[in-house]
């Protein structure tokens, strides 16, 4: 015993060689190898990212006659907001020139209906799969799976039938139907999950309080799910405002969402080329899924937090 | 008497399995009935049947003379009290407390009154204003137990419920939930693994095994009347010592040809209690000193290993070939390799058959 004592204090000098006795915290030195090589790619890797988005915007606050410079990395001279304005309000977007703004406001239209309407069906989905299991439950999740492995394209000649029959070919609730359609394996599978890792003795309590179906989803399994829907919530907003092609089949000239008319302004064959307009049309059309990210990114966080205390 | 609780010839299978089968149990007015078994007996599916969370493949159950086999939970007339407390997580305890009532559109002056009165029994008063998250374990099985309370019904359905809970606050809401009992007189089902909480709850126990209740008994009876090998080596810690050998009627020899006398042993039917058998004696039933003299069989034994518990010691030595604990009061000195006599009264053991493993 008191050999192995003498042992562990001589242990210090022996074992490191230098006079300091190790104490309190370990020492955690800045200037590392490993820090310095995992900053270093970090670095290079953002900086690849970003430096597209630089040249967007730095492009979109130059005059023509300054970007035929050719200087193309190179800061504005000077910030000049006229080509955001004219991609806002005038420029061409096939037949009409009013610029952007009808297409974001289509786009809002759009969106809006169809995150509320998925997000709500998928979440009494996921919730009436986990605790009200009927008979071919098991089999109906798998068929409803199944239909995220398909490409969208197949579908795409078929659904323009339905909604033709439907007599809605065209217009603002076909692309709001399809959206939902399309929105539905991804998010059943999000929230059954989710409501599968929900204690069931939650659930099995309110039963015997007398709580029925609608009751038991709307004041017991909603107020427990607000990290869930932030995510279904950032991956609607973003795939809905994102999509081109639902927009540009179903929706109709007079509905056409941003990303198509987007697409109008930058590949018109007409006239020469406005880069800063183009460039200014892209950044406007990419900043809603960005804001929404900036915003709910934070309320994601927040709302595991809050999850992660269990009643 | 109409019972309280009646379940005739119930069986449950999830697809093929087997989880309970043709199980028959009638509960008394008022009593205190403990469900015990190891994890995976059907005791936690039994309770869910009679609450109404699962459905039965056959047989029915009676709640007050009723038949509730096809009712909703709701309308059993129980109250239900799950491990992991299960309350619900937004609402505070006064709201959690009043859920069930506002579901059934109860008036606001009458759910005020219950849930005042819950309060004032499980003295959660103070604590009406917080949620679930700001309580301690123990805080939050009161209210669990006062949101069954609120609902004023007959049958209290407990579903393991202290096993959350650290030793100490286990012991004391042990008792808490015996003075409840005590003070309500309701009718109380309640599972548990631990037997403890089944010796010390309950007016009888039932022990089960593979969905089938093996004894239905009160404590004592459970403890020293064991039907069967199963049930004698679950019940009981340190558990029972077994021996095995042979019976032939005034005697039994163990394996490795040590006799013991069997004359003062009660059979149940003596021309049956021949063959091969399992002696199960209770280590506290084993004596030492003085008073194992003067038991019908006591033997000079080497002791091997010595645990004190401090309430009392327990010592392993070996008899008749195998190893046997005993239970010595803690001022007695014992340490390994001491030698000493010691004794034991069969007629407070218990026989089993080794064919059946049932008790003779």
């Amino acid at each position: 015993m008191s050999q192995t004592a003498i042992m562990a204090g001589a242990a210090p000098e022996t074992g490191t060689g230098t006079a300091v006795e190790p104490r309190g915290p370990r020492p955690k030195p800045f200037f590392t190898p490993r820090k310095i090589i995992i900053y270093s790619v970090l670095i290079l890797f953002s900086f690849y990212f970003l430096f597209p988005l630089y040249v967007m915007i730095a492009t979109s606050f130059k005059t023509m006659p300054e970007i035929r410079f050719g200087n193309i990395f190179a800061l504005p001279q000077q910030i000049n907001f006229d080509a955001w304005v004219r991609a806002w309000t005038s420029v061409c977007t096939g037949l009409t020139c009013e610029g952007l703004s009808p297409g974001f406001w289509n786009s809002v239209k759009i969106t809006i209906p169809s995150t509320i309407v998925s997000i709500f069906i998928a979440a009494v989905n996921g919730y009436a799969l986990v605790n009200w299991r009927f008979k071919g439950s098991e089999i109906f999740f798998a068929i409803l799976i199944f239909g995220s492995f398909i490409p969208y394209q197949v579908f795409l000649y078929p659904l323009v039938m339905i909604t033709r029959e439907l007599r809605i070919f065209g217009t603002l609730q076909a692309v709001i139907l399809v959206h939902t359609i399309f929105g539905m394996p991804i998010l059943t599978l999000l929230f059954r999950n989710y409501f599968a890792s929900l204690p069931q003795e939650l659930f099995k309590a309110a039963r015997v309080d007398g709580a029925g179906f609608w009751r038991i989803f709307f004041e017991i399994m909603l107020p427990m799910s607000l990290p869930i829907f932030v995510v279904a919530l950032i991956l609607q907003v973003t795939g809905i405002w994102n999509d081109f092609l639902f927009g540009v089949v179903f929706a109709g000239t007079q509905n056409y969402p941003m990303t198509v008319q987007l697409n109008n302004i930058v590949n018109s064959a007409q006239g020469s080329p406005e880069y800063n307009v183009n460039m200014a049309a892209t950044v406007l059309t990419g900043l809603v899924p960005l804001i929404i990210y900036f915003v709910s990114g934070k309320l994601f966080v927040r709302g595991v937090a809050a999850g992660a205390v269990k009643g | 008497m109409q019972h309280s609780v009646s379940i005739r010839d119930l069986s449950l299978n999830f697809g093929s399995v087997k989880v309970l089968e043709t199980l028959n149990l009638d509960i008394e007015q008022g009593e205190f009935i403990v469900l015990l078994g190891p994890s995976g007996c059907g005791k936690s599916t039994l309770l869910n049947c009679i609450a109404g969370l699962l459905d039965v493949s056959a047989g029915q159950i009676f709640i007050g003379g009723k038949n509730v086999t096809w009712m909703e939970p709701k309308d059993r007339g129980i109250g239900m009290v799950f491990q992991s407390y299960a309350l619900y997580p937004q609402m505070t305890v006064e709201r959690n407390l009043s859920f069930g009532l506002r579901v059934s559109g109860m008036k606001k002056d009458e759910i005020e009154r219950r849930v005042a009165r819950a309060a004032e029994i499980l003295q959660i008063e103070p604590l009406l204003g917080r949620k679930p998250a700001n309580l301690s374990g123990g805080q939050r099985q009161r209210v669990a137990i006062g949101r069954a309370l609120v609902r004023d019904v007959d049958v209290f359905l407990f579903d393991e419920p202290l096993s959350n809970l650290d030793a100490k606050l286990r012991s004391d809401l042990r008792v808490e939930i015996k003075r409840l009992h005590q003070r309500l007189k309701n009718t109380m089902i309640y599972v548990t693994h631990d037997q403890i909480e089944a010796l010390t709850l309950a007016d009888r126990i039932a022990i089960m095994k593979n969905g089938v209740i093996q004894q239905l008994a009160d404590p004592h009876t459970i403890y020293n009347k064991p039907v069967n090998l199963y049930v004698a080596g679950f019940i009981g810690s340190p558990s029972m010592n077994f021996i095995e050998g042979t019976l032939d009627g005034s005697s039994f020899t163990a394996e490795d040809g040590t006799v013991i006398p069997v004359a003062t042993y009660d059979f149940a039917d003596k021309a049956k209690a021949t063959g091969k058998a399992v002696l199960g004696v209770r280590p506290e039933h084993i004596l030492l000193g003085d008073d194992a003299a003067k038991m019908p069989y006591s033997l000079e034994v080497e002791i091997e290993i010595v645990e004190p518990m401090g309430s009392d010691t327990l010592a392993w030595t070996t008899i008749a070939g195998r190893p046997v604990t005993f239970r010595a009061a803690s001022d007695v000195h014992l340490e390994a390799g001491q030698k000493l006599v010691v004794g034991f009264d069969p007629a407070r053991g218990s026989f089993f058959s080794s064919e059946t493993t049932n008790r003779l």
